[in-house]
């Protein structure tokens, strides 16, 4: 008992676990929700992470998509994917 | 066919997410092919509770929307076999969820599950209507306390006449009562409705008793629905109630508090 304790005691706490997640989570959902750009914006980028999921497993945040409005006549669709490292 | 199990209270904040995701989890764990769709609309949890959140792409609403097919939108688990869970949209439009629409969704996740549970949004408008209205079944979760009770009471109303079933003159939906939260020690000093207090009251058969537990909370925090910690005594009690779910029989624990036990056992009160 005392022993299966001590190893437990090694994971991480399950709080700094959840703050974790919700760090992650909450980031994302706020580029998403909050991004001042065109409304197709958050659709386009759930379709392009669907795409790249037919090839490689990433997770739903590792996809961003961002218009940056360089000039008046130039704007630029800014695509960041974050694939896992290879192993 | 699937049996269709909607979770539902009426009342927020009593459980139902965390039962859903532990009753999906325990049903899929005893070999039952399950899938636990969020009706939680605008209000996604479900994913959070089972520690999926990273890999929803798709949700309900897409799904409805024919933005994508229900293969993309369900999350396989990684933990347990043939469990899946269904996200809910995040969309602020409150008419999302057509009957028609989820219909044709349970329909089609009917040919290929055991279970479908059906976490329902609290209150008693559009979301939770549509979560109940194709229900074989409804677990009511109820806190020992009065609203929740009350509300409780409204949820089995609106089952009786507002289903699927109801409408069509069926079979009434089979309703069981999960009471969660429960404290033997309060209801002890008389400070809590007891079970057979709750049970009176709402005179529906009793599906299980959910301790209050710590367990839950860093369940939560994990992402790993309590179920599969089976250590714990909401772990516990969440199993026994699958096992009723499936018609078996078995002994409620957690009822009494422990020192009671022990305090009985050497001295025989
Ligand atoms: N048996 C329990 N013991 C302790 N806390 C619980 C228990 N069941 C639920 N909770 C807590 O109650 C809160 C609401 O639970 P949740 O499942 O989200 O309710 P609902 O889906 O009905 O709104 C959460 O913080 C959850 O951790
Ligand atoms: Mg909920």
């Amino acid at each position: 008992m005392s022993l299966l304790n001590y190893f437990r005691q090694e994971k991480k706490p399950a709080a700094s676990v959840a703050k974790e997640r919700l760090q992650i989570i909450v980031a994302h959902e706020r580029s998403r929700f909050r991004s001042t750009g065109p409304d197709y914006l958050p659709d386009l980028e759930r379709d392009i992470l669907a795409v790249i999921r037919k090839y490689v497993e990433i997770d739903s945040d590792a996809v961003t998509v961002q218009l940056d409005q360089k000039a008046d006549d130039l704007s630029v669709l800014e695509l960041n994917v974050t694939l896992p490292d290879e192993k | 066919m699937a049996r269709i199990i909607v979770v539902t209270s009426g009342k927020g904040g009593v459980g139902k997410t965390t039962s859903s995701a532990a009753i999906g989890t325990g049903l899929a764990l005893q070999g039952n092919k399950t899938v636990i769709v969020d009706f939680d609309i605008g209000l996604r949890n479900l994913d959070l509770i089972m520690g999926v959140e990273r890999r929803v792409v798709y949700d309900f609403v897409n799904v409805i929307n024919g933005e994508a097919n229900l293969n993309q939108a369900l999350i396989k688990d990684k933990r347990v076999e043939g469990l899946f869970i269904l996200p809910a949209s995040q969309t602020r439009d409150k008419d999302a969820l057509t009957r028609e629409g989820v219909e044709k969704i349970l329909d089609e996740l009917s040919q290929e599950f055991d279970y479908i549970i059906c976490d329902s949004p609290a209150g008693i408008e559009q979301g939770a209507l549509m979560a109940l209205y194709f229900a074989d079944e409804a677990i009511v979760v109820t806190n020992p306390e009065v609203s929740s009770v009350r509300d409780s009471d409204r949820i089995l109303g609106i089952l009786a006449s507002k289903s699927r079933r109801a409408e069509q003159g069926l079979e009434p939906v089979k309703e069981n009562l999960l009471l969660t939260r429960y404290c033997p020690e309060r209801v002890e000093r008389g400070d809590m409705l007891s079970v057979e207090d709750v049970k009176d009251i709402l005179a529906i058969p009793l599906l299980g008793v959910i301790p209050e537990s710590q367990a839950v909370l860093k369940a939560s925090n994990l992402g790993e629905p309590v179920v599969l910690d089976q250590e714990s005594d909401a772990g516990q009690a969440y199993l026994d109630a699958i096992f009723r779910l499936q018609g078996q029989s078995v002994d409620f624990r957690f009822l009494n508090t422990e020192k009671k036990g022990i305090f009985k056992r050497i001295f025989g009160g």
